[in-house]
């Protein structure tokens, strides 16, 4: 994409986290906050930890979770602001070049949260290209469900670091409430993955 | 004023007692008091060393390794502590161990004034946030004030910072 690209994601947020989750399989997956830790929600799973703070942090959570369980697919999902507050991290992880993790960005182009301000991406930024410039190995922005359907496998197979920005429209949805404890939500995470002797010893 | 003889053991010691803690991932921002022990994470096969781009990625990336059953340190100099405050959000709500091994600046014969406000601060900051601290001022007792720490961070669940008090890392003479 080229930063005069005009095209408006015009897919429904959930209708996408319901496509990524309905393929995860084995993967451990991380959320960030807003938006997309609410969308994880409403597919609730053992295997995915939702950050309900620490704004920019879903990524670099992401890294250190794919170097400590090498064997295992790491999926981050998270929104474009929370993207922007950890830019970094794209280099980083650009660096590390972790084959097990793959990052999307649900991409409304808006904080959503906080009143529908414009992010960077609405005015030419582009999280694909800034991944693509800090070496991950595969990058894509989606517009269509065709495109995300091709897309889909590549989050869970190819090697990574690989990166999506899937444009969606500006539809928002009730806070699927829902335990919003992070220590039970990192005790519930580990415990799954490690088993109980391990999460708590 | 004299210059302090330079050759330093307690890098190594941190080396070892990170070591004997197990830990596997060292994510860090440099610092030249951190040089040795940096050179020896990274040269480590049992270990993951990151390089950041600000400290604050280190205590999101150390929040995934609690998560994938890794133990983890940060490195960073005092500066680095300010830009991680919001972040300890992560480790501190979810009850997550955190060990932060620091560099001080701004306090021992600091010759730059621009270190001043963040270095000395940042023991404050850390300890209004919630972290714990165990300052090191002398070389014997740096291993040993790790190890400690890191006890307490991965038995106790709770947020430790390991202070290297400046003086640890020489006399920089810019009088002359």
């Amino acid at each position: 994409m080229t930063m005069t690209d005009t095209k408006k994601g015009t897919m429904d947020r959930r209708e996408v986290m319901g496509t990524i989750a309905a393929k995860r399989g084995t993967a451990l997956m991380v959320t960030g906050l807003g938006s997309a830790t609410y969308d994880a929600g409403t597919v609730d799973h053992p295997n995915t930890f939702c950050l309900w703070g620490g704004m920019g942090a879903a990524a670099m959570t992401g890294l250190g979770l794919a170097l400590a369980q090498p064997e295992r697919r790491v999926l981050v999902v998270t929104g474009d602001g929370e993207m922007l507050m950890g830019i970094g991290a794209f280099a980083t992880i650009g660096a590390q070049r972790p084959k097990n993790l793959a990052i999307v960005v649900i991409d409304n182009e808006h904080y959503s949260e906080t009143g529908m301000q414009p992010t960077h991406t609405q005015r030419g930024v582009s999280l694909a290209g800034v991944a693509q410039a800090c070496g991950f190995a595969g990058t894509e922005t989606v517009y269509t469900p065709a495109e995300l359907d091709a897309v889909v496998p590549r989050l869970f197979e190819t090697d990574g670091p690989f990166f999506a920005a899937i444009k969606v429209n500006t539809q928002r949805y009730p806070m699927s409430i829902r335990v919003r404890d992070g220590a039970h939500l990192k005790d519930r995470f580990r415990e799954n993955l490690l088993g109980a002797e391990r999460a708590y010893y | 004023m004299k210059i302090e003889p330079t050759p330093r053991l307690w890098p190594g010691e941190i080396f070892q007692a990170l070591k004997r803690s197990d830990v596997r991932q060292v994510a860090y921002v440099p610092d030249a008091g951190h040089v040795e022990l940096i050179a020896s994470c990274e040269a480590d096969p049992g270990m993951s060393a990151v390089s950041l781009t600000t400290e604050e990625e280190g205590v999101a990336m150390l929040a995934g390794a609690w998560l994938g059953g890794d133990r983890g340190a940060l490195l960073m100099q005092s500066s680095g502590v300010g830009n991680c405050i919001n972040m300890l959000s992560v480790p501190l709500h979810c009850r997550m161990p955190l060990l932060m091994i620091v560099t001080m600046r701004g306090e021992w014969g600091e010759f730059n004034p621009w270190q001043l406000p963040m270095g000395q601060n940042a023991e404050r900051v850390l300890q209004d946030m919630g972290v714990y601290i165990h300052r090191a001022n002398h070389a014997e007792e740096v291993g040993q004030i790790v190890y400690a720490a890191a006890q307490l961070a991965f038995s106790s669940n709770c947020a430790v910072a390991v202070l290297l008090s400046q003086r640890l890392l020489g006399f920089k003479d810019w009088s002359k």
